[in-house]
């Protein structure tokens, strides 16, 4: 069994919004990942994709189907704690995750919920503050911090807890270009250096590029999924289905709509210039 | 408007006052507040002054900042010594229609502004050199003996350090929800008090909403971050009671008997 298991599940929120029926937020979605990858599920908003996240780490239970954590159910209430300890969840807006008023203090917070010895918290702290490179910040009130710099501190919080995998529910979405740059730089190093299994939902396809695996959602269900490669060289399907591509994928579509011999579809703007030359030449 | 208040901030710092054991510094602060209000003639109150003094030299702070917190409070000042001036007993020096000054009033006026100095200056002290969580972890243990009639100890600490964390977060949001309701044409400057008050309700109510919807996030990032209750926690920065925490304690009794033996041996001014 893959490390995160998640089997045909289905999850509706039980309101009914503006008198249409009850739709399943998350419909029959199945999907395992792997210690060490970095996925990232891309789709609109809407699409179930945040849904999906809160059902790694047992705040949301599915209301039919399984998600396995290593092996632990997460329906099973005795393991939620476990589970939480494995599969650390990072939020949209970093406001509303700090719960101290000092930077190391909220690093602190997850480490302090376990019961770890307290000489242990000083080096879990000063460490995950070290890997987002916030330790000279360690000191100071989150409110003073910018929108990047506090959701690094956000994700130090988490990997205080030291989980084997992050799962980060639109970091980027409240950022500026900076701070987005700032919070990809810290997940891309944990991924490569640490091991850490990335999970990352985003709706800006340029993030889902860095990513080993890009998984599409669409209305609750799985739309495609693959290397990004894969992904986004279908840009019909994902044109149909209102998602952008990256601009440089686009660009080489077109391209080829023109009758542009192109043998691979570039994802970064590196590549698309090499492309271009290529072509040209 | 938000940003300049430095009253109630934490300044990180490593003096003496910055290591004593936060118990020990609410409780003597306690006791100073009390004993400032005990000074009964001016000898007392140069005791309390004087020790209000050493404090801010021992906290190590940059004393522009004690008096950017004091100058938040000058109108109250003002407006109390003010009013002792007037009510003084006695011969008057000067005196118009009802109102009259005497030698009482002038020193009732001068004792409570040195009084109210004293504590801003203290309590300002007191916030500056402890952070909130120390403050909270300082009141959550004091009043741990009440967990034995079910008194929800750490919840309280709990709700108070999240407030206290919110403050800066929630100002800034109401600035900027004025600003929205200003671009959209509310008026909030002109009219009178009820005016003014009214034209904040729409101010308000996105704040409260807001507000909530902030909380329920809070909660879901605190239960993903494995948060279960007071039971079971432990605490980064555990606090001990040491030597210098008990020559703090000799430090206050000493201010205590000082003010004590004044209030006796040289009289009541007023």
């Amino acid at each position: 069994m893959a490390f995160i298991s998640i089997e045909n599940v289905e999850f509706s929120y039980d309101e009914v919004e503006e008198g249409k029926p009850v739709r399943n937020a998350v419909d029959g979605v199945t999907l395992g990942i792997e210690r060490g990858e970095f996925v990232a599920v891309i789709g609109h908003n809407g699409c179930g994709k945040s849904t999906l996240a809160k059902h790694l780490n047992a705040m949301l239970l599915p209301d039919s189907g399984k998600v396995y954590v290593d092996g632990d159910d997460t329906a099973d209430e005795s393991k939620a704690f476990k589970i939480r300890e494995t599969v650390g969840l990072v939020l949209q807006n970093p406001d509303n995750q700090l719960v101290a008023s000092i930077v190391e203090e909220d690093v602190a917070f997850g480490p302090e919920n376990l019961g770890v010895d307290p000489a242990e918290i000083r080096v879990r702290v000063d460490e995950a503050l070290k890997a987002v490179g916030m330790y000279e910040y360690r000191t100071h009130a989150p409110h003073k911090l910018s929108g990047g710099q506090k959701q690094r501190v956000a994700i130090a919080g988490i990997l205080a807890i030291q989980p084997d995998c992050i799962v980060l529910d639109e970091p980027t979405a409240m950022l500026d270009p900076n701070g987005r740059r700032e919070v990809l730089s810290t997940l891309i190093k944990l991924n490569r250096e640490r091991k850490m299994t990335v999970v990352l939902i985003t709706h800006y396809m340029d993030e889902a590029v860095l990513a080993d695996r890009v998984v599409v959602m669409d209305s609750g269900k799985i739309l495609t999924q693959g290397t990004p490669d894969e992904v986004f060289s279908q840009v019909e399907l994902l044109k149909i289905h209102r998602l952008d591509v990256p601009q440089s994928a686009e660009l080489a579509n077109r391209l080829i709509g023109c009758g542009v011999d192109i043998d691979r579809i570039p994802l970064t703007e590196e590549d698309c210039v090499k492309m271009l030359g290529e072509v040209l030449e | 408007m938000v940003r300049d208040v430095s009253f109630g901030q934490y300044f990180p710092g490593n003096s003496l006052i910055h290591r004593l054991d936060p118990r020990a510094k609410l409780l003597i602060f306690i006791a100073f507040i009390v004993i400032i209000f005990c000074t009964f003639n001016y000898a007392a109150l140069g005791v309390t002054a004087a020790f209000t003094a050493l404090f801010l030299i021992l906290s190590r702070i940059p004393i522009k900042f004690y008096f950017k917190s004091l100058k938040v409070i000058i109108f109250i000042v003002l407006f109390t010594s003010v009013i002792n001036l007037f009510y003084g007993v006695g011969d008057p020096i000067w005196q118009w229609w009802v109102f009259k000054i005497t030698w009482d009033g002038i020193h009732r006026a001068v004792m409570v502004t040195i009084r109210i100095i004293c504590l801003i200056l203290s309590s300002s002290c007191l916030t500056f050199t402890t952070s909130p969580t120390e403050l909270t972890d300082a009141i959550e243990r004091l009043m741990s003996p009440l967990r034995a009639i079910r008194f929800p100890v750490h919840e309280i600490a709990m709700m108070m350090s999240l407030a206290l964390r919110f403050v800066p977060t929630l100002m800034e949001e109401t600035d900027k929800i004025m600003q929205a309701q200003k671009a959209r044409g509310a008026d909030m400057e002109s009219g009178n008090v009820i005016k003014r008050a009214r034209a904040l309700v729409p101010v308000l109510v996105p704040l409260f909403v807001s507000a909530f919807r902030r909380a329920y996030e809070i909660a879901t990032a605190m239960e993903c971050r494995c948060y279960r209750g007071g039971s079971g926690r432990t605490r980064m920065k555990t606090i001990h009671m040491g030597r210098r925490d008990v020559l703090a304690f000799i430090a206050i009794a000493l201010v205590i008997g000082g003010v004590i033996v004044c209030n006796i041996f040289l009289g009541k001014t007023v």
